[in-house]
This record gives structure tokens, sequence and C-alpha cells, in this order.
């Protein structure tokens, strides 16, 4: 499987956010996105998760499921959650998992994966901020998908979480996924560089 | 099929839950309907006559109340990102969302209408009429209702522009509400033609409501 962008060129608000951009990452492989703030990475992400119109080029999703496009094979972790502070965590977990669909994980076990079994049954509005992020990222191991569009995934994670959460994205590679994220702090594996910004 | 049933139950749960809202439509509901009679006077027969009138007034007003949330905080909070993204169609994930919130703010709507009837001094078969009118109606509403819910999801404030996108779609079916509760308490005309027509409307709302949201929806993300 192999995940490749040729000339990608964003505009948001009448502004060149960038241009003539070329990415690939294959199976097994992670690509981390760096640059100042404003170079563009939160907008590849989004134009990669088909969330934002690329203004040329072409994005394509080689040896994935054919019926399916590469949105709809991708876990997108953005800035913000995607809970809702109403239900609790386990409600939360289970509702993307349902919704989401595909190949499924037992969601108590993947709250076990990032230590939050302990709050299943606490609405997530009590959640901090680093526990919101696990959620988030239990989100990612509920439901398999061999894209990962990560946006600085380990942002209010602690030391112990960071850790776990290497370990986590170690698996995914390891098992055939291929992982896009948007960092300022080094990921803690083995990714090629993508540097945006300065050069335009 | 299960996404959309999860998707169903997700959205009604929280509008049951504390700070949902779905309670807040009827309150408002029964708010605008008790303040009626205050203002027309103790005229028991121009209440009766104005009373299917106030009711379709009063449903309208609680509906459009609670929809401005229908997409605004799945789009603050991410998930719209997700629902766009995953292998459910929009349009299906969209007419999910409306009949969601057509349970949980709707249909108490037409359970409150008995009660709000006898305020109006309206009798048993126009009560009967009225939440008959509603029921067949206030999916239109909703579903119409989703197409400015979708269109004001980028914007701040987009509940007041909100209403003024949605209340001139409305009209048709508020006149043919109106009229099917009116021609069931007094004439001339036989109930089944403006509310067949009501259902007409409804159904075709029950169509466009999911494509159009789900096109504005794809262009206001950014």
């Amino acid at each position: 499987m192999r995940l490749s962008g040729r000339n990608l060129k964003c505009v948001r608000g009448g502004r060149e956010v960038f241009s003539s951009l070329d990415l690939s990452a294959a199976a097994g492989e992670a690509l981390a996105v760096t640059g100042p703030n404003g170079a563009g990475k939160t907008s590849l992400l989004r134009v990669l998760a088909g969330l934002l119109v690329p203004a040329e080029g072409s994005i394509a999703l080689e040896g994935g499921d054919a019926e399916l496009s590469l949105p709809e094979q991708a876990h997108y972790l953005g800035h913000r959650d995607a809970l809702k502070p109403a239900l609790s965590v386990a409600e939360n977990l289970s509702f993307w998992r349902d919704f989401l669909g595909g190949e499924t994980r037992d969601a108590a076990q993947c709250l076990a994966a990032v230590a939050l079994e302990h709050a299943a049954h606490l609405p997530a509005a009590y959640l901090s901020a680093g526990q919101r992020r696990r959620l988030s990222i239990a989100r990612l191991l509920s439901v398999r998908r061999p894209v990962w569009l990560l946006d600085e995934p380990t942002s209010a994670l602690d030391a112990a979480g960071q850790a776990l959460f290497v370990a986590l994205m170690r698996d995914h590679l390891a098992s055939g996924g291929l992982i896009v994220a948007a960092t300022h702090l080094p990921l803690g594996i083995d990714a090629r560089d993508l540097r945006m910004g300065g050069a335009a | 099929m299960s996404a959309l049933a999860a998707l169903i139950r997700r959205d009604i749960r929280i509008a049951l839950r504390a700070g949902g809202g779905a309670l807040i439509g009827v309150l408002f509901f029964l708010t605008v309907t008790v303040l009626m009679p205050f203002a027309v006077g103790p005229d028991l027969a121009l209440l009766s006559r104005l009373g299917p009138a106030i009711l379709w007034l009063g449903a309208l007003l609680a509906s459009l109340l609670t929809l401005d949330r229908l997409f605004t905080a799945d789009h603050e909070d991410g998930s719209l990102d997700l629902i766009v993204m995953s292998r459910t169609p929009l349009e299906l994930a969209c007419a999910a969302k409306a009949l969601a919130h057509w349970i949980a703010a709707g249909l108490p709507l037409i359970v409150a209408t008995p009660v709000l009837g006898l305020l109006l001094n309206l009798d048993g078969t126009a009560t009967l009429a009225v939440a008959a009118t509603l029921l067949a109606g206030t999916p239109a509403l909703t579903f119409t209702g989703m197409i400015g819910a979708a269109l004001a999801v980028t914007l701040h404030r987009g509940g007041l522009l909100l209403a003024v996108l949605v209340l001139p779609l409305s009209i048709p079916v508020l006149i043919f509400g109106v009229a099917a509760s009116q021609a069931a308490i007094s004439g001339p005309l036989p109930f089944g033609t403006p509310f067949s027509i009501l259902c007409a409307l409804s159904l075709a709302c029950l169509v466009i409501g999911p494509f159009a949201a789900a096109a504005s929806l794809r262009h206001g993300l950014d």
C-alpha cells in the first residue's frame, strides 16, 4: 500500500498555504510533517482527509480497498476531540466504533490500551485534556483503518501517555499501516521528515 | 444500518440528558400557548377559532428553537469532520440526525398538544385534528430546518440566520397544517384535502432536506 500526493496546492481564504508539494509513504512507514506555525501542516492533513479540496494536484492510495476512498480508510485525529461531554467515556467510544464500522475491536479492551478503563463510566465532561486525548487515541484502536492522519497527536499527553502512544504507533506500522503526523516534537518512531514552509 | 442506528441513539441520548435541550422546546411551546389567552382576552369563541393557528405557530417556533444546534455542536467539537469522512453517505447521516431531532424534540410537542388544547377551549375532535396535523407536518419543519442548520454551521450566530432562512420555507406547511385543522373543526372543506397536501409536503421535505443539507455541509467545511 502506498499513499502519494503529487503537486498539491492549497488555498485558504484567498491565501496560498502551500503549493507544488509532493509526498509519498508506503505501508509500514511514518511521515512526520514539520514546519513553523502556519506552514500548512493542518491544512495538508485536512486535504488528505478529504475535508479540504486541494486547488491543484492529486492524491492516491494504491493497494488499499478499491471500493473505498482514502478518507473512508483513514483515521483523522485533529485538534478537536470529537467527544460529547454529556456521554460517558464508554458511550463516546462505542458510538464511534459503531458509527465508523468495519473491522472493530472490543471497546473495553481499547480503553485498557490507553489506561482509561477506570474512567469508563465517567461523563467525558470531567476528563482532563490528556485524558480526552487518550480517549481519542482509543478511537483509532477501536476500528481498524490502515491510514492514520494525526495532528499534534502527543499534545497534552504526559510522559507515560507519550510512551504508550509511541508503542501503539509502532504496532500500527508493524501491522502494515501508515502514518502521516504533523508534529513539533519528535514522534519517537522512525519517520521520514516532510519539511513545510521556509522553502515557499 | 448499525452506523445510522448508533447516530440516532447517540443524538437522542444527548438531547434527553441534562442540558440537551429536548425539553426546552416543550417548555417554550407551553409558554407561548399559555400567554395567548392572556393576550387575546377571555373570549372563548375567539380562542377556539384561533386555537389551531396558535398551536401551529407555537410548535413552529419551538422546533426552530433547538434546531440550530443540530450541526453546530458536532462542528464545534470536530465530530462533523469524522461524520463527513465516514463510510456512511453524508445524506443518510443527515437524515438520521434530523430523525433523531424530531423524535427528541418534535414528538414531545405533539404529546403536549392535547393538554394545551384545553387552555385554548378546543374540544376533543379539534385537539385530535391539530395533533394529527402536527404529527404529519412537523417532520417537514425539521427537515427543512435542517437545511438552514447546515447552511449556518460555519457562521457564528447561526441561530438567528437559521430563523430567517427557514421561516419562509415553512409557510406552505403552516398554511396547510392550519387549514386541515380548521377543516376538521368547522368545515366546509373536507379534512382529507389539505391533510393530503400536508403529508405530500412532508414527504417531499424528507427527500430534499438530506440532499440539500449534505451538499451545504460539504461546501461549508473548512
